[in-house]
């Protein structure tokens, strides 16, 4: 039997009179690579917002792994297994690339608001660090603070820090924006890496990006998804050519 | 052993610092000053819990240690009049435990909206606390407040508290205990998170944390060690009245950690021994000291927002490659043109301060050394105008040289892997 990770039933959005979202039922299979596509301005991103806890929807409701969190905030969403990251590089700036990572790892260890445990003392958050630090390709720069990191460094510690933490269900927000195509290698492959055996959800521009990687797709234009399926299905949908990729695979 | 002497090197020189002062500075003043120090140590570090751990800009600091001190000023006459037993020493525990449950209550309320909501809830608090200690005057004692006698409890261990040099050992112990404890909780998962929370509430959400617990947590502890510092107030000058949890104290806070430097966790304390020296110290000498004493809060903010420990943390990798002596004669040109603006600046503030004096405006004036009536002579004031004038000239003209030398050094660093 298919599970879903994430179960979106009639969500809608409104922003003062418009409506972003438009009703959308959306399903999430449990443990695949789903991306989500879409014109500027379809609601990509609100979408995430909804999911993540960080917008109210204005109806309908959203499950996690058949939990209802449609009304809980980031933190808790967050507690229950899923981690997001963000369109603007969203990190620690002042801190070090570990420091980034470190912190992701002691809410999913358990440390939580703990003041009395040494933090350089906790061998588990630790290792666990050095582990991620080293699997985002990031271990020489470990010390260096993650403000003056090259954009494609900060994207991969945004990406270090959203998985950090053990969550089941993870959000990227268009994780190889503004990259160029060796980065862009990269970061696919990196996305491909950390996701491995966990549910993926993202929002992706880049065509070539979304089809290497995506299981499924979801397409949304102007708050209503008007397909989902196999990257193929999608390909072919006629839907989807005139509303959208029609123009992009020209 | 070795490794401990090691790994605890800073610690070590700390305690060894506070045990040897007394007996290098050993006169009653100096005595007295150190103490005072080492308690606004303990109170400017609390503060830096709040400001340069958390992000949280308070301007009401004052009331969790001046509400430390009226209630151990309550314990230790209850001690006195044989209403319960406590060691006068132990007395700071309950101060702290006061400060931390009034940083609880008062926390719930002000951390759920940082930044400028949050300052302006905090100034409203000690407002409205420091009006309450002059209308609820049977608990703050009113205009006169609450003293107390600290030698009270009697005698512990041969400690009775009846000198200043035990009542310094005794606040140097809880400062160290103090500053031991404030460094260990930035070293634990709620510490760094606090550094999390500060830099970037968003974030810390999306992993799990709440925000607004993570600042309450960190004002209740820098509440603890803000009533901890209160207690040793009272102990060290057995009377506390409604200004110790009145505004201007919650600003001489402020001014510790700006000065001395939020961004390092030994910048407050920096920051609370040059405060106190310039209070006690330099109103001794002049009356004018609160002038200079706010200009030099404005020269550090203005040229230095990370204050003295800034400065001082700037230079590091300057000292890890053996270069400051490049620095060295562009600095001491900057002295030199700095001191002559610096003593015509001050020159005129005193003659002006002078003249301005009814009792003594008409009578001539020893400024630095020198007798002169600046009532009647006119050279006077020539002369440190002139001294003013070059001096400042100079002094903006060096600046450039100490730029030109930070710039050369630049190119070294960067080979060098430390820029």
């Amino acid at each position: 039997m298919i599970t879903s990770a994430i179960k979106l039933s009639r969500v809608t959005k409104n922003f003062g009179q418009t409506e972003i979202i438009k009703g959308i039922d959306l399903e999430i299979r449990d443990g695949e690579r789903h991306a989500i596509i879409g014109p500027n301005g379809a609601g990509k991103s609100t979408l995430f917002n909804l999911i993540s806890g960080r917008f109210p929807v204005t109806s309908g409701s959203i499950e996690l792994s058949g939990e209802d969190i449609t009304e809980m905030d980031p933190q808790s969403i967050n507690r229950k297994g899923l981690s997001r990251s963000f369109q603007i590089t969203n990190i620690f700036p002042k801190m070090s690339v570990y420091e980034n990572v470190r912190c992701a790892v002691l809410w999913g260890l358990g440390y939580k608001y703990s003041f009395w445990h040494r933090v350089d003392g906790l061998t588990d958050a630790s290792e666990r660090t050095e582990e991620i630090v080293e699997l985002i390709g990031l271990k020489d720069l470990r010390a260096r603070i993650a403000g003056v990191l090259t954009y494609a460094e900060q994207r991969a510690l945004e990406i270090g820090v959203t998985i950090a933490g053990g969550a089941r269900v993870i959000l990227l927000d268009e994780p190889t924006a503004g990259m160029s195509l060796t980065e862009r290698n990269d970061a696919v492959d990196l996305v491909r890496k950390v996701t491995e055996g966990k549910t993926l959800v993202m929002v992706e521009h880049d065509m070539s990006v979304v089809f290497g990687l995506a299981d499924r797709i979801s397409v949304l234009v102007y708050g209503q998804v008007i397909a989902t399926g196999k990257p193929s299905e999608i390909q072919e949908n006629s839907a989807v050519q005139e509303a959208y990729l029609g123009t992009e695979q020209k | 052993m070795m490794n401990f002497a090691k790994n605890n090197f800073i610690w070590i020189i700390l305690v060894a610092v506070f045990l040897v002062l007394p007996h290098v500075f050993s006169q009653s003043f100096a005595l007295s000053l150190m103490t005072q120090m080492a308690i606004a140590m303990i109170f400017a570090l609390s503060y830096n819990m709040l400001l340069g751990q958390v992000g949280l800009l308070s301007f009401g600091h004052a009331v969790y240690y001046g509400l430390g001190a009226f209630f151990t000023a309550h314990l230790i006459n209850w001690i006195a009049s044989g209403v319960i037993w406590m060691p006068i020493s132990l007395v700071p525990i309950f101060g702290g435990l006061c400060g931390m449950f009034f940083g609880f209550i008062i926390g719930v309320i002000t951390t759920r909206r940082p930044g400028t909501p949050f300052a302006m809830i905090s100034l409203g608090i000690a407002e409205m606390v420091a009006a309450s200690a002059l209308m609820f005057t049977a608990f703050f004692g009113g205009e006169a407040g609450i003293d107390t006698n600290r030698t009270a409890g009697g005698p512990l261990m041969g400690v009775s508290l009846s000198s200043q040099i035990q009542v310094y050992y005794l606040v140097v112990s809880w400062c160290i205990f103090s500053i031991i404890g404030m460094y260990a909780i930035t070293r634990t998962p709620l510490g760094r998170m606090a550094n999390a929370v500060r830099d970037n509430p968003e974030r810390a959400k999306f992993l799990g944390y709440n925000p607004t617990r993570v600042r309450w947590m960190s004002m209740t502890l820098a509440g603890f060690f803000a009533g901890l510092a209160g207690s040793l107030y009272i102990i060290n000058y057995e009377i506390v009245t409604f200004e110790t949890l009145g505004i201007l104290e919650s600003g001489r806070v402020v001014l510790m950690a700006f000065i001395g430097g939020i961004g390092h966790f030994w910048g407050p304390i920096i920051g609370a021994i040059l405060v106190t020296f310039l209070q006690s110290a330099l109103s001794n000498y002049t009356e004018a000291w609160l002038l200079y004493f706010g200009l030099l809060f404005l020269v550090i903010i203005m040229f230095s927002p990370g204050g003295i420990a800034g400065l001082i943390a700037k230079h590091e990798p300057v000292m890890r490659a053996n270069l400051l002596g490049r620095l060295v004669p562009s600095y001491a040109v900057v002295a030199a043109t700095g001191a002559a603006m610096l003593l015509g600046f001050v020159s005129i503030i005193e003659m002006i301060y002078h003249v301005e004096s009814a009792i003594s405006g008409r009578e001539p004036m020893n400024l630095f050394g020198v007798i002169i009536d600046p009532s009647s002579s006119v050279n006077s004031w020539l002369v440190v105008l002139f001294l003013f004038v070059v001096g400042t000239t100079f002094f903006i003209k060096s600046t450039r040289i100490v730029g030109k030398a930070w710039e050369d050094l630049g190119p070294d660093l960067q080979s060098k892997g430390l820029l």
